[in-house]
């Protein structure tokens, strides 16, 4: 499998990004956002960070950059796109993930670890979490908080399009175990082919058991077995 | 413009000052020359009242690469690679804007950083605030931790630890202390002396405004009912821009491009400029057409005087500048060739094709004036009586008092606000003994911590300042890391009163003693005077950030309680000192008295023992035993490790209240398995090392027989409530 990570001025989670690929196996490159075309990959990632500053929005100005175009045909083309964090803010920018991400609930930053219900295991992204679907990852944000219309939630829930859930170390999945203020709990979806995962925790941060975990690891292992 | 006392003595210049400008210059300085001066003779950059006690700090080790004098200290953490830090001060900024002052303060310390070619991988702060019912304690507090948020979130750098302290001291002045470490290659490091004639100089990074016009003096004098009308001297930050900076100087420091580099910090292109030359021993020659300007009609004056934030000078190879300016434009940065290194020893500024200033670099560094304040030694602590009644207080009682007092109770609106875990190499997080930080792609790891100890430096600044580096000592032991150096901030009132300058003098003394006795030097730093409004002097305040060595992952400690039916142990000697306590304090409400003595000899046998049996994997936890005593750090290993404990009453000749609450020094809690047992106190009797077994650890509650009795879920419950309630 070859991946892509697109690196924008005001990405921060691009390095840490490049290295869980590496470690588990596959073949990924830098691409900067001035470039016009993507080099063939299989998926291409959105990483974390302020692309832009944030400045106007978080993710819209990426969503206008030279290289994004051509990161939009590859994913209506079925090809694979993980964003995370501000990849999922700029995927949402883009058109490619519908709603919106507004500021957390409290308008803080909130950086911790949460507890996650892997909601759909039957996609390229997550078909690993199916032995262990409660896991634990970090989150790092401003604007986090899911929002969409109750059409479109229905839609996502009836088609079963949220990939993961805020919520306890049981599973529970309740307004208390909610960071952010996200309808539905909603932590990361997916697009109706599910070949386009956006989620605001970072797995890329929790993939080795000496740190401080390694529920990332199985995204990765995924990605890696599907092709 | 004419210049008049008046001028002058707006410019933070005494008149005998102004005498001694004459003299070196030989002849009246214009407008533009007397701003120059007015930016470097000022006590934050020049260390006029403070160079003379700084110079008999310890500054070496066999691990110090580079000592005080640079961006920032460099010390050696072997297989080629090396540790930067620096600690650094934004106190007055930030009372007067606390989101731009503190983002400005965690932006210029990581300039420092990087300047020195060393990828930034942890930030650290001290944050201190006033009386929590201070009708502006609550808004400084949100402003300060959105700004260092807003920052280091942005820059992509984990913040590793911290402290947040409440203390009246601080109503009108608070104190924001940001420490940045980084890593860098041995052979890698960028310095900031100038070598070479005719170099081009370059400028890089944001555009000039007029924001920061005069800080550095602003923050070397006291704050008084005027304050707010300080506030345009106040930075506005853009920390994408200085992570569009760090890529891009790391970029060009790939190659042997830079000759040196400086960041443009307190006071701005003056001292970067100055700086660099005069280490190098040389002139430098600026044309000020060629400043990138944010805004227009500018003058040389406030060109000079700006400290808009992300800028940095260069002084390149020739030849290089093209390939350089390749990569500044990739990042969309300003760069500009502003002027070339010179023989004359002079800094010369040019303007519209006319000379505007020229001034001897000496009479602006090395001539800068220096003091010898007058100082008074602290007054002797009288034997004073205990509060009465102590000893009939609860155990329980006061345990929960202190344990939900404001600057004991847990702190995780704090850190929640500060990303921790980017940069994918964090093991420790903010809320343990140190912050641990794996140095990416190895199996090593350096240990970080950041503390102060105001009230144990006002009752007596000589103890308080040698305890102050020994917490930071006991902090860096208890992760299981060697401790190798420090960096401080000194915060102190005027230096020009007798009794501040004494506070500074004894202060540094006792950081000297326990640096040298410790074998841990201080190699980076900075002082911080002039913290009073209204002639009223902040406590000292010596932040301690220390930094150490976890050569092996594997042996890195934490201080959660790790099983049930384990045996505690207490290393060092435990004699009930109360004065200055938690417990005197928040539960007695009293607050004379001396701390409690320093014996450097037990701290750094008790510290090597604790790692020895660490790095024989014979502690399943450690905690060091500091303010609230052994009950409150007992509490704490509870609380973090979901664990409770089972506590004897002791066996020693002192009061419950003593014991469980006294604050002796060099004091470890060690969590030992059964099995251990025997080999831990083999250990210790052969070091002769004091330690008692004080009981074991149990299921879901901390127990003293008949005296306290207290669920896990009720301690967590009391220790997160008091900054909920607070902040909402």
């Amino acid at each position: 499998m070859k991946s892509s990570v697109v690196v924008f001025p005001g990405s921060n989670c691009d390095r840490d990004v490049a290295v869980a690929l590496k470690k588990f196996n596959i073949k990924n490159q830098m691409v900067w956002h001035e470039e016009s075309s993507l080099p063939k990959s299989d998926l291409v990632v959105l990483p974390g960070g302020f692309s832009y500053g944030d400045y106007l929005r978080s993710g819209c100005i990426a969503s206008k950059s030279k290289i994004i175009n051509d990161v939009i045909k590859h994913g209506k083309n079925g090809g694979l796109i993980l964003g995370i964090c501000n990849g999922f803010q700029i995927l949402i920018e883009t058109g490619l993930l519908p709603g919106v991400l507004l500021r957390n609930k409290r308008l803080r930053f909130i950086s911790k670890s949460v507890f996650l219900k892997v909601e759909n295991t039957n996609n390229i992204f997550c078909k690993n979490y199916k032995k262990k679907n409660i896991i634990e990852l970090p989150i790092a944000h401003n604007e986090g908080n899911y929002f969409a219309n109750n059409y479109l939630i229905q839609k996502l829930e009836d088609l079963n399009l949220v990939a993961f859930k805020y919520c306890n170390q049981e599973g529970k999945i309740e307004k208390n175990f909610n960071p952010n203020g996200s309808l539905n709990n909603i932590a990361g979806i997916l697009n109706e082919n599910k070949n386009i995962l956006g989620m605001m925790p970072h797995p890329e941060r929790f993939i080795d058991p000496y740190l401080s975990g390694e529920d990332g690891s199985n995204l990765f292992k995924s990605l890696f077995e599907s092709l | 413009m004419k210049i008049n006392p008046q001028i002058i003595k707006k410019h933070g210049i005494k008149t005998d000052e102004y005498k001694k400008i004459i003299k070196l210059i030989g002849r009246e300085p214009n407008m533009l020359e007397l701003g120059i001066f007015s930016a470097m003779w000022n006590e934050h950059c020049s260390y006029k009242s403070s160079k003379k006690y700084l110079k008999t700090l310890p500054t070496k080790n066999n691990k110090v690469i580079q000592g005080p004098g640079e961006n920032a200290g460099v010390i050696d953490i072997e297989d080629g690679d090396a540790i930067v830090f620096k600690i650094e001060s934004h106190n007055h900024p930030s009372f007067i804007e606390p989101y731009q002052g503190a983002a400005t303060g965690v932006g210029g310390i990581l300039r420092d950083i990087f300047t020195m070619g060393a990828r930034p991988i942890a930030t650290l702060n001290s944050i201190h605030f006033g009386d929590p019912s201070h009708l502006k304690t609550k808004n400084l507090l949100h402003g300060v931790v959105s700004g260092i948020g807003g920052y280091g979130n942005c820059m992509g750098i984990p913040t590793l630890g911290g402290e947040v302290k409440f203390n009246s001291t601080y109503n009108e002045n608070i104190l924001v202390n940001a420490m940045a470490v980084g890593l860098v290659k041995k052979n890698k490091i960028f310095y900031s002396k100038a070598k070479g004639i005719n170099k081009s100089v370059i400028y890089v990074g944001s555009k000039t405004g007029r924001d920061g016009i005069h800080g550095a003096s602003m923050a070397s004098a006291e704050f008084d009912e005027n304050t707010e009308e300080k506030k345009p001297t106040v930075q506005v930050g853009d920390p994408f821009t200085e992570k569009l900076l760090l890529e891009a100087c790391l970029e060009l420091m790939q190659d042997d491009s830079i000759i040196s580099i400086q960041d443009m910090g307190a006071a701005g292109l003056t001292s970067s400029s100055i700086e660099m030359a005069s280490k190098g021993n040389l002139g430098i020659e600026i044309n000020m057409n060629k400043i990138p300007c944010r805004e227009e009609n500018m003058t040389p004056y406030e060109m000079m005087l700006s400290e808009s934030q992300e800028r940095m000078l260069l002084i390149l190879n020739a030849g290089k500048e093209e390939d350089a300016r390749k990569i500044f434009t990739k990042w969309d940065l300003d760069f500009s060739v502003i002027g070339k290194t010179t023989d004359t020893k002079n800094l010369v500024l040019n303007y519209n094709d006319k000379e505007v200033a020229n001034l001897p670099l000496s009479a602006l560094s090395t001539d800068a004036p220096l003091y010898d304040r007058k100082w008074k030694k602290s007054l002797e602590i009288k034997k004073i009586d205990t509060p009465k009644k102590f000893e009939s207080e609860s155990l329980s009682e006061s345990l929960k008092k202190i344990l939900s007092s404001p600057n004991n109770s847990a702190k995780n609106w704090v850190w929640e606000q500060y990303d921790q875990t980017v940069m994918g190499d964090t093991i420790q997080s903010p809320g343990g003994d140190s912050g641990v930080v794996r140095i990416h792609g190895k199996n090593k790891a350096i240990a970080l911590t950041i503390d102060s100890s105001t009230d144990y430096c006002l009752a007596d600044p000589i103890t308080g300042g040698k305890q102050t580096v020994c917490e930071a000592w006991r902090n860096l032991i208890s992760v299981g890391a060697n401790p190798v150096a420090i960096t401080n901030c000194l915060n102190f009132g005027n230096p020009e009163k007798e009794i501040v300058m004494g506070q500074f003098v004894e202060t540094i003394d006792g950081i000297k003693q326990a640096c040298q006795y410790l074998n841990f030097p201080v190699v980076s730093g900075n002082v911080s005077f002039y913290n009073e409004t209204n002639n009223n002097s902040i406590s000292p305040t010596p932040t301690v950030g220390g930094v150490g060595l976890i050569k092996n992952i594997n042996n890195m400690m934490t201080s959660n309680f790790k099983n049930v039916g384990n045996f505690i142990f207490i290393i060092g000697k435990t004699l009930g000192h109360l004065y200055q306590s938690e417990f005197f304090k928040e539960v007695m409400n009293f607050n004379d008295g001396p701390p409690p003595k320093v014996n450097l000899f037990n701290e750094k046998n008790n510290g090597y023992a604790v790692l020895d049996l660490i790095s024989k994997n014979l502690a399943e936890s450690v905690h060091d035993i500091s303010s609230g005593g052994i009950l409150l750090s007992l509490a704490e290993m509870c609380i973090r490790g979901k664990i409770g404990a089972n506590i004897n009453m002791p066996k020693v000749n002192l009061n419950k209240h003593e014991y469980f609450f006294g604050e002796d020094q060099s004091r470890y809690i060690i969590e030992v398995k059964i099995g251990h047992k025997k080999e831990v106190e083999k250990i210790l009797k052969k070091q002769s090392i004091f330690y008692e077994e004080i009981g074991k650890t149990q299921k879901d509650e901390i127990l003293i027989e008949k005296e306290l009795k207290i669920n896990i879920n009720e301690l967590i419950e009391l220790n997160t409530n008091w900054f909920k309630r607070y902040i909402t």
